[in-house]
């Protein structure tokens, strides 16, 4: 996974890598809290350009980001979903909550 | 040796995470035979991983232990078994609940069992306490294309 902030935006992208799953999901939580502290963004950005699999583990990530963003005063938002990943995204109804924004 | 089912495999494999990959890629790999879409391939393997992850964080919990799957196929369906002799269900009925689940704390969404079931054709849970849980699921693969013109022009020819 790789992830840059946007100083003038005060955006924090990441972009995950292929398979979002349990395994995956508990190797990069920590490093998107510590970057998210550390920044406090106004957005935090899911960039799925790069997501071929998500299971609802990726749900759990997405919501559990959400409230500490949120609790900073700042908001997530997710984009580039493909098919099977969109389909996940709005089975959870977490798309109520979650904007999809377009990027690059 | 007499069997209903045109194909079988069975898979042995321990409770660790990267695991879940493992599992899902060993049944798309074994499905393929069927053709199916891109799609019913994604949903397959979406559901065995949510299986899969239950068994490891809910069944074992920190311990480590043996998960059992088992692919069937017969005619377009395929039958799906995952299978652990973790801690069990409490209420079945409740664990399949959108949203209900018992680790919160680590930030699971409730939604697997949901999302099994929106996946698969049938998906029946059964669990005992103390000894574990068996999950079955079955999926029918729509013939594709490829499969339809095969079977126009040897309806065709027979004309
Ligand atoms: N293999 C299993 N062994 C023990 N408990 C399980 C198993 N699978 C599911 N459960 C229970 O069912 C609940 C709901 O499962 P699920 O819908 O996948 O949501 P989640 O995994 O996000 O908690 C779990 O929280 C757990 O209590
Ligand atoms: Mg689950």
């Amino acid at each position: 996974m790789n992830s840059f902030y946007k100083k003038e935006d005060k955006q924090l992208i990441f972009r995950l890598d292929e398979e979002i799953d349990e395994c995956e999901v508990q190797k990069i939580r920590r490093r998107l809290d510590n970057e998210i502290e550390r920044y406090m963004p106004k957005e935090v950005i899911f960039d799925f350009s790069k997501v071929s699999f998500m299971d609802s583990a990726g749900i759990g990530l997405i919501i559990g980001r959400y409230k500490l963003a949120n609790m900073l005063g700042g908001k997530v938002q997710v984009t580039n979903m493909q098919e099977p990943v969109k389909k996940i995204f709005d089975m959870s109804g977490i798309s109520k909550i979650i904007e999809e924004v377009q990027y690059e | 040796m007499n069997n209903i089912y045109d194909n079988e495999m069975k898979i042995e494999f321990l409770s660790k995470s990267n695991n879940e990959a493992f599992a899902r890629i060993a049944v798309a790999a074994f499905i393929a035979q069927l053709d199916p879409t891109l799609e019913e391939i994604a949903d397959i393997k979406t559901a065995v991983s949510e299986a899969v992850t239950n068994s490891i964080i809910h069944g074992y919990e920190e311990r480590i232990g043996i998960i059992k799957l088992i692919c069937k196929i017969r005619n377009k369906e395929v039958f799906i078994e995952i299978s652990d002799s973790g801690k069990g269900i409490e209420n079945i009925e409740m664990a399949k609940q959108p949203l209900f689940t018992t680790k919160a704390n680590l930030e699971r969404s409730g939604m697997g069992f949901t999302i099994m079931e929106s996946f698969m054709d049938d998906v029946e849970v059964e669990s005992v306490l103390g000894l574990g849980t068996k999950v079955t699921m079955k999926r029918k693969i729509k013939s594709n294309s490829q499969n339809e013109e095969f079977a126009i022009a040897t309806i065709r020819r027979e004309e």
